[in-house]
């Protein structure tokens, strides 16, 4: 673990994996309720926690050195279903990437205990992890100039659902009607940092449903 | 509909409504948002007796102009501009009444970006997440003004001070920006560290909400790859593939993949948010407080 320091009130602390950095912040979040951590902003990421807004970083750089990281796992987060079809427009290609068939992409995916990662690209936007590395996949080669709201998407590690239509260049798998931000409900975000997550399968829709506007890939 | 209103008459290039911001929900990818010229946007606020998180109009370079419906005390700081009413020159930088049916015209920023209107009562559409503040990155809050567009105003909370003209600094002639290093200096070669402090970048005028983005020599990395994505803060001076730093302002990505170079003191934000396209711009490091 490195603590690097970040202007003159934050902390970035560095860690060796997903996992780590999923303890770390569990135990930040445990400090902070239990009143022992004062700080504006808790943003955990890939390999990393940001802590903004401290008194004394340096302080706490010393003390979580002397602490460590907490090899009790992280306390288990609630369980959110999102209903998904699997009738994405890059289906096929994840299929080939992941050498097996259009039907086996969605019970590998739906089969999957998922878990949030960190959240970023946009309120409500969650990087779920779960899935093992050898499906890990690339991002397309030509971004779409409009990834509709509710497109269940992979890229590298993660898997995501889009809150909103936006632009992306992550593969396209499913569609659900979940509403991943709703700023007038509380809470607005429907995923947080550490929420599991299960995606639940849904016979595929009409043919209207799959009408997504794209712009060519640069390859074959 | 109320009377206690604005009618915008001209929006502007583009002109937002801004307060404190929504701080506190950066892990779920939400920005801070609020004033890029914080002390600027409280002045206007002192000016017409609100509290520091009224909502405040903030325009870019050409001004807007407002017809409230019925008589308001306003004040405009931030950028130096003509101020008129009906056409007749009143102050900038000092309370202002504005008669019920009136032309309220800020006009161009004679230097500086951004002129920040406040209205006795504040801009009172409705808070998302405890904040009016728009939000150019993720698209919270109400939609920069349009020609035509109805802001509801609250109700005024107390006396304005008694103000003739309000001392204010000057927009930079040159913007001298105080950094810490880090987290990601690791990140380059001893040489673009010494360009990065050495050298004078000019302010380009692909600059925004999100960050202000210079022009100047390119910092070259000193490994391959790319970083996971990380915490980003208000401040931080990101350098993308291009090698032209890149200084985060409020509406900055709460998550990044490019090395942060180093970290802008607080202090000097409103500065770099007065700093007109083609400036120079100087980073200079200071010691970790």
């Amino acid at each position: 673990m490195r603590a690097l320091p970040v202007g003159d009130g934050a902390l970035l602390v560095e860690v060796a994996s997903d996992e780590e950095a999923q303890a770390l912040h569990a135990e930040l979040l445990r400090r902070r309720a239990e009143g022992l951590l004062a700080v504006r902003e808790i943003v955990p990421a890939a390999r990393t926690v940001l802590l903004d807004g401290l008194a004394d970083p340096a302080r706490l750089a010393a003390e979580l050195g002397a602490s460590g990281i907490p090899d009790v796992p992280p306390r288990a987060g609630h369980v959110v279903d999102i209903p998904v079809r699997y009738d994405g427009p890059d289906l096929a290609d994840v299929a080939a990437h992941w050498g097996v068939a259009e039907e086996e992409v969605a019970r590998i995916h739906a089969g999957t205990a998922f878990r949030v990662a960190f959240c970023g690209f946009a309120p409500g936007f969650g990087y779920l992890t779960g899935l093992p590395p050898r499906y890990d996949v690339p991002r397309r080669a030509t971004p779409r100039t409009a990834v509709p709201a509710g497109s269940v998407a992979l890229a590298g590690a993660y898997t995501g659902v889009y809150p909103r239509s936006s632009p992306g260049g992550w593969q396209l798998i499913g569609t659900t009607d979940a509403v991943l931000w709703d700023h007038t409900r509380v809470p607005a975000a429907l995923l947080s940092p550490g929420t599991r997550v299960r995606f639940v399968p849904l016979p595929p829709a009409g043919p209207a449903a799959a009408d997504v506007p794209t712009i060519p890939a640069g390859r074959p | 509909m109320t009377d206690r209103a604005l009618f915008v008459v001209r929006a502007g290039a583009l002109t937002t409504v801004q307060d404190l911001g929504r701080p506190g929900h950066a892990h779920l990818g939400v920005p801070r948002s609020g004033a890029l010229d914080g002390p600027a946007a409280a002045l206007a606020n002192r000016l017409v007796g609100n509290r520091p998180g009224a909502a405040v109009l903030e325009t870019t370079l050409n001004g807007c102009a407002v017809r409230p419906r019925s008589t308001v005390t306003v004040a405009v700081a931030g950028a130096p501009c003509p101020v008129t009413v009906d056409g007749h020159a009143v102050a900038w930088g000092a309370p202002v009444r504005v008669p019920g049916g009136a032309l309220l015209e800020v006009g161009a920023a004679v230097s500086g970006v951004r002129a920040y209107v406040g209205v006795c009562g504040g801009v009172a559409v409705e808070p998302v997440l405890g904040s009016r503040s728009t939000d150019l990155l993720s698209g919270l809050g109400p939609p920069p003004l349009t020609d035509g567009t109805v802001l509801p105003l609250g109700n005024p909370e107390g006396p304005h001070p008694r103000v003739d003209v309000a001392p204010q600094p000057a927009p930079p002639a040159e913007l001298v920006l105080r950094v810490t290093p880090g987290p990601r200096d690791d990140w380059f070669t001893p040489q673009a560290l010494r360009t990065f402090t050495a050298r004078t970048y000019r302010v380009s005028s692909a600059s925004n909400r999100i960050g202000l983005r210079t022009e100047g020599p390119a910092l070259e990395r000193a490994r391959p790859g790319e970083l996971p994505s990380e915490g980003m803060v208000l401040g931080a001076v990101q350098v993308p593939p291009d090698g032209r730093p890149v200084v985060f302002f409020a509406d900055h990505p709460t998550t990044g993949g490019y090395p942060v170079i180093a970290v802008v003191r607080d202090r000097d934000l409103a500065a770099a948010a007065q700093a007109a396209p083609g400036t120079p711009v100087r980073f200079v490091e200071v010691r970790r407080r």
